[in-house]
């Protein structure tokens, strides 16, 4: 089923008999069991103005088009979205309204914050087929309460988006990133804290236990006007210079591919093993890496994101337990996913809230049943 | 106003309700004499009145839990309040609600600077959120005008926001991670010290849900590293247009200062009169300030200041110093004053999209004619959040409603042209009725299912939020 509109949209929910698998461009490794429903019909730019850092699209619009949208006006999306696909080894289109579903943000988000803080609106079909609207296209709006913030992330369950409204960005003049070779995965966070407690506006904190080149790398990403990020980049080398042989890197294309290399989690991509994605308290990243045996680590987020490449068919979450935070399995076997939760079940009475709010949605239980618990 | 008639069931109720409050919270933590519960008959929009069954201040999210239990076994409402500086009447009683004020639990959990988090009671203010990681030269960066009054627990139940959430973000996007308790007395604890959430997020709802899903006793906040430095721009414009073209240039040229304040000219000669900061006689005054080091405020003021010269500005006054600075903001930060010197006022906070600032401040010049009642506009004009300020005089019959008609028409127009109702002060009574403007009944049908799963019976702060009438049932059958 392919909706052209949001009225046709709502009709096949309303009409479903059976439970429906929401599908953006499928490259983000969720196909719950369903009819497959696509939002690909549902593409276009509504509005974009520029002047207002305001932009307006159809939730089956590809990131892509949007990217290439902003790119002639100098704007860009601040959260830095990433794009599954190398990793998952998918092959679809990735979508503006599978970024939001799965609220997908980058390396920037430490610094920028989140998909879901670029979110200003919705509008989305819920599992009544009744077609629903929160938010708008300003940036500062408390009317109501935020149905936004729910749902980005809520990974369709809640309902099937159709139009996603943003607050973008412009895109910086100059880029720099600082370099550290050798540090250990603990001395790597402390460097990573370090710089992103300085007044030097960090955009970018990762550390790769073994980079490109084999070698233990961090990197400290600056951004903004020329004369500023040189000025940065110079202080963070004089901040960090106890921590061990610096470099700093500008040549753009460099740049970019360093850091999509890190929010693509390229490391991991065509290596074995099944793939986790952990959220928790920087200072704590370390202490996720030693309690696993991982095969591989990656921490973004000054170490607050900790990516493990783990044996197949394990589940991590007891190991972790005492730790806060989450951890999301990402890519694994079917067998692995059908006996290990994608996402970190919640305390009862959590839990209990989250599913008093799905069965509200959608009473029938037919949006992407079981993804979330 | 309307409000809800209080049930007498639970008005009768007094005594066995404050003998077991009593029993779980030291003596003079529940207030019950009818002098004494007048101290909280009102927050910050002193036009609406009404005295609470009684008032309880817990220490901890322990003795919060208790009393929500009692109440909630009781049927009894419950109205959380922070420091009572809500402009929306967001913590305005009924005659039937006990008042839950956090006011002392102002304490500091964790400080941890290595993991940019500090964690606080919520009744803590929000300065003194600031000045408790001042001395690392760290900061917490939404900044109400209130700040100095205002409670955390306030600005979540907000969403608040301030001058400088052009570049930080609001309430939200620095709010990590919050304890709370239902109204049945379960304590949940949502997010934490680490990023985002693993499942739905709830944390995001909870801001900004005006106190009515449950009370946020302890939240966990990000703290950020203090810029080296910042220096305002001051420009003045020979029409509202010209300003807004400016504004929208800045933005677009890839300048993203902290804060971008508005002035039009009646708000101009009225905090001229008042605090003779030397502002320019002017259509339209605007105040820009960016931040970082010498070096990089100079790179961007002067990327502002070519912006600024090429659309003729009458005046643009540039800082050397932190006096200068300071005088620069003065007439800014005195604004409200200035204006309540005139006479009363009523400050509106409807969001607009940018483009649309000339068109929204001329049909409000011309309102102000029809309604003939004067009207001042000073906002934060990089995100279109709108603060005009109505004249009236409150001793006069007759002006109050007429206030309000001219409020709520200029919200209108505000949602209208794209915006909102409300942008940072939330809706609370203030703007209860309005929101059957902005939203279809079913967007509000979603958002009260929320309520229904956190508060199933409906008690915590009644009749925010949602028009008396849109809420009948659901308040009917939870009694």
């Amino acid at each position: 089923m392919r909706p052209e509109t949001e009225a046709e949209l709502a009709e096949i929910i309303k009409g479903a008999a059976a439970p429906l698998s929401i599908r953006g461009g499928n490259t983000r490794g969720m196909a719950p069991e369903g009819d497959v429903l696509e939002t690909g019909g549902l593409s276009g730019v509504e509005l974009y103005e520029p002047g207002a850092l305001t932009l307006v699209v159809k939730a089956g619009t590809p990131v892509a088009e949007v990217e290439a949208l902003l790119a002639t006006e100098g704007q860009r999306l601040p959260f830095e979205p990433m794009d599954h696909r190398a990793l998952l080894g998918t092959t679809g289109v990735p979508t503006m309204g599978g970024v939001v579903a799965a609220n997908i943000s980058g390396p920037r988000r430490v610094q920028a914050g989140a998909c879901r803080d670029y979110l200003l609106g919705v509008r989305f079909v819920d599992g009544n087929g009744v077609a629903l609207k929160n938010g708008g296209r300003v940036m500062k709006n408390v009317t109501g309460y935020d149905l936004v913030k729910l749902m980005a992330g809520s990974y369709g369950t809640l309902g099937v988006l159709t139009e996603v409204s943003f607050k973008v960005l412009p895109q910086p003049e100059a880029a720099a990133c600082v370099l550290i070779e050798g540090l250990s995965d603990d001395v790597a966070v402390q460097a990573m804290s370090a710089a992103l407690g300085s007044p030097f506006d960090v955009t970018g904190a990762a550390h790769a236990p073994v980079g490109v080149d084999g070698a233990p790398v961090t990197m400290i990403r600056v951004e903004g006007f020329e004369g500023s990020v040189a000025y940065r980049a110079e202080q963070l080398k004089s901040l960090l210079g106890g921590f061990g042989d610096l470099s700093v890197e500008t040549a753009p294309e460099r740049l970019a591919a360093g850091w999509k290399w890190i929010r693509d989690v390229e490391a991991f991509a065509g290596q074995e093993g099944d793939v986790w994605r952990i959220s928790v308290k920087p200072s704590d990243g370390p202490k996720v890496a030693a309690a696993l045996d991982a095969k591989a680590v990656v921490y973004d987020w000054g170490g607050g994101l900790v990516w493990v490449l783990m044996p197949a068919g394990r589940d991590i979450r007891s190991a972790l337990s005492d730790m806060g935070g989450h951890a999301s399995l990402v890519r694994a076997s079917s067998e692995t996913k059908a006996r290990v939760a994608m996402l970190q079940p919640e305390p009862a009475p959590v839990a209990a809230l989250s599913k008093g709010i799905r069965q509200k949605y959608d009473p029938r239980g037919i949006l992407n049943a079981g993804l979330m618990g | 106003m309307e409000m809800p008639k209080p049930d007498p069931d639970v008005l009768a109720l007094k005594p066995v309700l404050v003998k077991k409050l009593q029993e779980v919270l030291p003596q003079d933590a529940v207030i019950h004499e009818e002098a004494e519960t007048r101290a909280y008959e009102c927050d910050a929009l002193t036009a609406y009145r009404c005295p609470p069954l009684a008032a309880v201040l817990p220490r901890n999210t322990e003795e919060v839990a208790a009393v929500l239990k009692i109440c909630h076994d009781m049927n009894v409402p419950v109205v959380p309040r922070g420091a009572g500086t809500s402009l929306a009447g967001g913590s305005l009683p009924t005659a039937d609600s006990v008042i839950l004020g956090v006011a002392r639990m102002n304490d500091v959990l964790e400080t941890d600077y290595d993991n940019r988090f500090i964690r606080v009671q919520t009744g803590r203010t929000n300065l003194s959120v600031s000045g408790a990681v001042e001395e690392e030269d760290f900061f917490y960066a939404p900044d109400p005008s209130s700040q100095l009054a205002c409670a955390i627990s306030g600005n979540i139940a907000m969403n608040s926001g301030g001058a400088h959430c052009l570049k930080y973000g609001v309430t939200t996007n620095n709010l990590l991670g919050v304890t709370m308790v239902l109204m049945d007395g379960t304590v949940v604890e949502i997010g934490g010290a680490h990023l985002d959430s693993g499942g739905l997020d709830l944390l995001g709802v909870i801001c900004g849900s005006e106190g009515q899903l449950g009370v946020v006793t302890e939240a966990t906040l990000r703290i950020l590293r203090k810029p080296e430095g910042a220096r305002p721009v001051l420009m003045g414009f020979d029409s509202n247009e010209v300003a807004g073209q400016c504004v929208s240039d800045i933005i677009k040229a890839g300048v993203l200062p902290v804060a971008i304040e508005f002035m039009d000219r009646p708000c101009i000669r009225a905090t001229e009169a008042f605090a003779g900061a030397g502002y320019p006689d002017c259509e339209a005054l605007l105040i820009v300030e960016v931040e970082g080091s010498d070096g990089e405020i100079t790179e961007q003021l002067d990327k502002i200041l070519a912006i600024a010269r090429s659309h003729n500005p009458v005046e643009l006054r540039e800082s050397t110093s932190a006096d200068e600075s300071a005088r620069i903001w003065l007439g800014r930060k005195s604004a409200f004053g200035a204006m309540g010197q005139i006479n009363d006022y009523m400050c509106l906070d409807g969001t607009i999209p940018v483009n649309q600032l000339p068109y929204v401040l001329r049909r409000i010049g011309e309102m102000s004619q029809e309604y003939g009642l004067g009207v001042g506009n000073v906002f934060h004009a990089g995100d279109g959040n709108m603060h005009p300020l109505i004249l009236f005089n409150a001793n006069k019959p007759g002006d109050l409603e007429k206030c309000e008609a001219f409020g709520a028409d200029i919200l209108k127009l505000c949602v209208e042209v794209g915006g909102c109702l409300t942008g940072e002060h939330g809706v609370g009574i203030e703007k209860r009725d309005l929101m059957v403007d902005q939203f279809e009944p079913q967007d509000m049908e979603a958002q009260m299912a929320v309520k229904d799963v956190f508060d199933p019976k409906w008690l915590l702060n009644p009749a925010k939020v949602f028009p008396l009438a849109t809420s009948e049932t659901r308040r009917i059958a939870a009694e």
